[in-house]
């Protein structure tokens, strides 16, 4: 695997996950570069979102999930750790835009308001901030206490970025941002992503292969086996793998012959 | 016209009227109450209706504060007793419940809530009643403003429950995704994202439950003692008003109803037109609240 | 930041173990009235108590037969009245002055909705106002099932017209226009197509009437009387199971008959619930099916 990559931040060893006694996710070993936008592409049902899901945890909100092997970020094993802490450290965000039901000043303050900031300057310049880091501020500066429901989709979106940035985290995990999105839309979250990758770790899930090729340094190819559990097949830099890939089963999902 | 175009023409005439008499069963009430309730307002006056502390139809007199005392009381300790324990319980069983301990209470709490309310007023007057004798405070008979308010209170206790937790339920999934995907506590995400989002849903059971108290007559009538008193502290310390006997709006119109005649007839339909008007105050109050806070709620 | 995971991690504890404790109190105050009314009432269950009438006096000799079939007769009645009235109510609001770009349809279809709401918040003391004064007196029926019959089903109508209204809306527009394509009028589309598909809604608006009258007390007291013979005919005065418990717990020492009529009536209402619950799941597998 990529030996010119830069230093893994998160790292999966031997990693599975049962729904009960159905094994969704098979042994997956992966090392994710900092710094660099990595994309897990793979046909619908392969598990790639669930695997998204398994560094911050989301999975544990189903009942009867249970998992094997480790996940590590820098190094430290992420199931031993506060389950809180660790999700300040990796952010989210979700296919279908889900800005809370308050304002634009609130959602975005919302995470460093739990985080323990109070004070009102800090939290306004850490709104700001992360508006801004999100290419959004110029559109909504005017009336921060508008609610975030009253934005479009697009908007609401980046939005959600901007309140996951304002954690400061240092992974952000994309579960398919753009395809709730119209294609204008999704250009300028392409646009953002290309920015946030010099202060973050981005990990995203597409369906797109052509946003794949686009956005992502490495890629992820995952398949489901035989028992309709989710292997990854290959992955490498997202160069090579559109290219020319070492796997047949990936030579033919990105010609299209299947998926 | 053929014969089923007949049929069709009739059929649509018939529905009408069903149509047309539900509705005017709503405007005949409300007009026969307010019309038996003119002579009362103009004989007595509607200020001295609201604000008289005698209510003796024998000589004339017609008062109703004690009994507006008496409902307003009672709705008062019945909602502080009971409104925080059901709200948590709603939370609860909506947020922070197993899923087997909610599959078996959420039916018993609506078998709860359909339990006559006579069955309350039993169990008021069996139990609730000799414990609250038990108390040793002057003039405290059992009979009162406290058995009554924990009759109540248990009362209102499924309806708000299960109806704050059916809004709570209803708060998309989504959102308690993404507060805790910035690393929120359940607790904090429950309090600062769900609740929030809930909070018109939550609102709305807790009129419910106001209007259920104030509207209850028959558990009422049973551990009230029914007497027609300003509430008291009979000499002693604030609380001890609790201890007092009283008689709710809706007791009133039951305990004399079957033997009114004229103006005292009249007084009672009175009666009903200011427990009616003191709902529609409470449900206009949660959403004046309601529409106070809508700027940051869903469009 | 960890530190501060962990702290905040055990305060949502402490605040959980309080939300646990307090759904437990919950639970369990409710649950104790109504166990102590079935633990109390069940023994005295027996076949005498349910085949003798009650003969009054102090003591509250007798049983509960005459009141059985009280409250019978007038679960009949009140439906009798508020069932087909509440359904053909709904039809019209539904299928005609719902689908009506005539504007008086539509302001007629908004006031019977408001006043429905209305109507459904307004405690039932005032419909037993309403059912005394209009009934008993003016209309001389006198202390008599018709006149708590008629009260009763101006108390439930609102519920009734509800649900039948929601029935009706949740039968799709597919079937009614696939009738209609095939050249029904109107009135055959609801009665073959629309009807048949809302059975259950409207089912469960009635089972929700027949609990809401077998638990009232307030309504029956002021316009039923409270005699304890079994009604001949319908201006027989008479008295439901829920208000004999009343009679009972206020007139005679008998609490003890008073807890097995109230055992009676709980067991009547987790019937009721039962009923609901089936119905509603065979709704939502119909639902599914659609």
């Amino acid at each position: 695997m990529g030996t010119d990559a830069p230093e893994a931040r998160l790292r999966t060893v031997d990693y599975s996950l049962f729904y009960g006694s159905f094994r969704a996710l098979r042994d997956i070993t992966i090392d994710i570069p900092e710094n660099s936008i990595t994309a897990i592409i793979g046909p619908s049902g392969c598990g790639k979102s669930t695997f998204l899901r398994s560094f911050n945890r989301m999975n544990e909100l189903i009942p009867g999930v249970t998992v094997t092997g480790k996940v590590l970020l820098d190094g430290e094993d992420i199931f031993h750790q506060n389950v809180v802490a660790l999700r300040r450290r990796v952010g989210m965000v979700f296919q279908r835009p889900n800005p809370f039901p308050k304002s634009i000043f609130d959602n975005v303050s919302y995470g460093p308001r739990i985080h323990g900031i109070r004070d009102r300057g800090t939290l306004a310049a850490i709104v700001e901030r992360s508006l801004r880091d999100a290419a959004i501020w110029e559109e909504v500066k005017d009336d921060l206490q508008k609610s975030a429901l009253a934005l479009s989709g697009g908007q609401q979106q980046r939005l959600c970025i901007a309140r996951a940035l304002a954690v400061e985290p240092e992974v952000i995990l994309m579960d398919e941002p753009a395809s709730a999105l119209d294609p204008v839309a999704t250009m300028r979250i392409e646009e953002l992503m290309q920015s946030l990758k010099q202060k973050y770790t981005i990990v995203i899930v597409t369906h797109n292969m052509q946003q794949a090729a686009r956005v992502s340094d490495y890629t992820a190819f995952m398949m489901t086996d035989e028992e309709r559990a989710g292997n990854l097949v290959e992955f490498g830099a997202t160069k090579k793998i559109f290219t020319t890939p070492a796997d047949r089963r990936t030579e033919d999902y990105i010609s299209g012959r299947f998926g | 016209m053929t014969r089923k175009g007949i049929i069709d023409e009739a059929m649509r005439v018939v529905l009408l009227c069903a149509g047309l008499a539900s509705l005017s069963i709503v405007v005949l009430i409300g007009l026969f109450i307010l019309r038996e309730s003119l002579p009362a307002f103009h004989e007595i006056g509607v200020w001295n209706l609201l604000s008289g502390k005698e209510w003796r139809p024998g000589q004339g007199q017609f008062g109703l504060l004690p009994m507006i005392a008496g409902s307003g009381l009672v709705t008062l300790g019945a909602i502080c007793l009971g409104l925080p324990l059901a709200l948590c319980c709603g939370i609860f069983l909506a947020e922070i419940a197993p899923t087997w301990i909610r599959v078996v209470v959420r039916p018993s709490i609506e078998l709860l809530a359909g339990i006559p309310s006579v069955v309350y007023g039993l169990f008021g007057l069996v139990v609730l009643v000799p414990a609250v004798r038990q108390i040793d405070y002057p003039g405290n008979a059992g009979f009162g403003l406290l058995s009554a308010s924990i009759v109540l209170a248990v009362m209102i206790l499924p309806t708000i429950a299960s109806v704050s937790e059916v809004a709570i339920r209803s708060v998309p999934d989504e959102y308690r995704q993404g507060a805790l995907a910035l690393g929120s506590t359940r607790w904090e995400m429950i309090r600062r994202v769900v609740l929030p989002a809930a909070r018109s849903g939550i609102l709305s059971a807790v009129v419910l439950g106001l209007g259920r108290a104030l509207g209850e007559t028959i558990a009422m009538i049973m551990v009230i003692g029914n007497s027609v008193m300003m509430p008291t502290t009979m000499g002693g310390p604030l609380p001890g008003i609790f201890l007092s006997r009283a008689r709710t709006l809706t007791g009133n119109i039951a305990v004399e109803m079957s033997y009114a005649t004229g103006l005292h007839s009249s007084a009672l339909f009175a009666t009903g037109v200011v427990l009616f008007v003191l709902i529609m105050i409470v449900n206009s109050a949660a959403r004046a609240l309601m529409s106070r806070n809508v700027r940051g709620g869903r469009p | 930041m960890t530190a501060g995971g962990a702290r905040r991690t055990a305060w949502q504890n402490c605040v959980f173990a309080l939300f646990w404790l307090s759904g437990i109190t919950a639970m369990a105050v409710m649950l104790a009235v109504v166990g102590y009314v079935m633990v109390k009432g069940i023994p005295e269950f027996s076949i005498d108590f349910f085949t003798t009438s009650p003969r009054g006096g102090l003591s509250g000799e007798g049983g509960i037969a005459s009141t059985i079939v009280t409250t019978a007769y007038l679960v009949v009645m009140t439906m009798a009245i508020a069932a087909p009235l509440g359904t053909a109510a709904g039809i019209y609001l539904v299928e005609y002055a719902g689908n009506s770009r005539n504007r008086v349809a539509t302001a007629f279809l908004k006031l019977s909705r408001f006043g429905i709401e209305t109507l459904a918040g307004v405690p039932s003391i005032i419909f037993g106002l309403f059912g005394y004064a209009l009934f008993v007196t003016a209309m001389h029926f006198g202390f008599s099932l018709l006149s708590a019959a008629l009260a009763g089903a101006c108390l439930v109508l609102p519920v009734v017209v509800r649900t039948a209204e929601e029935a009706f809306k949740s039968v799709p527009d597919a079937y009614r226009e696939a009738s209609l394509s095939l050249g029904a009028t109107r009135w055959e589309t609801i009665w073959k197509v629309v009807l048949p598909s809302a059975t259950p809604g409207l089912t469960t608006g009635i089972i929700l009437g027949v609990g809401r009258i077998l638990s009232e007390t307030a309504v029956f007291y002021v316009t039923l009387g409270g005699s304890c013979r079994t009604p001949t005919s319908i201006f027989s005065s008479g008295r439901t199971m829920a208000l004999h418990v009343y009679y009972l717990a206020m007139e005679t020492r008998a609490f003890d008959k008073a807890m097995a009529t109230g055992a009676v009536l709980v067991i009547l209402i987790i019937f009721v619930n039962l009923a609901i619950n089936a119905v509603s799941k065979r709704l939502s597998a119909g639902g599914n099916r659609s």
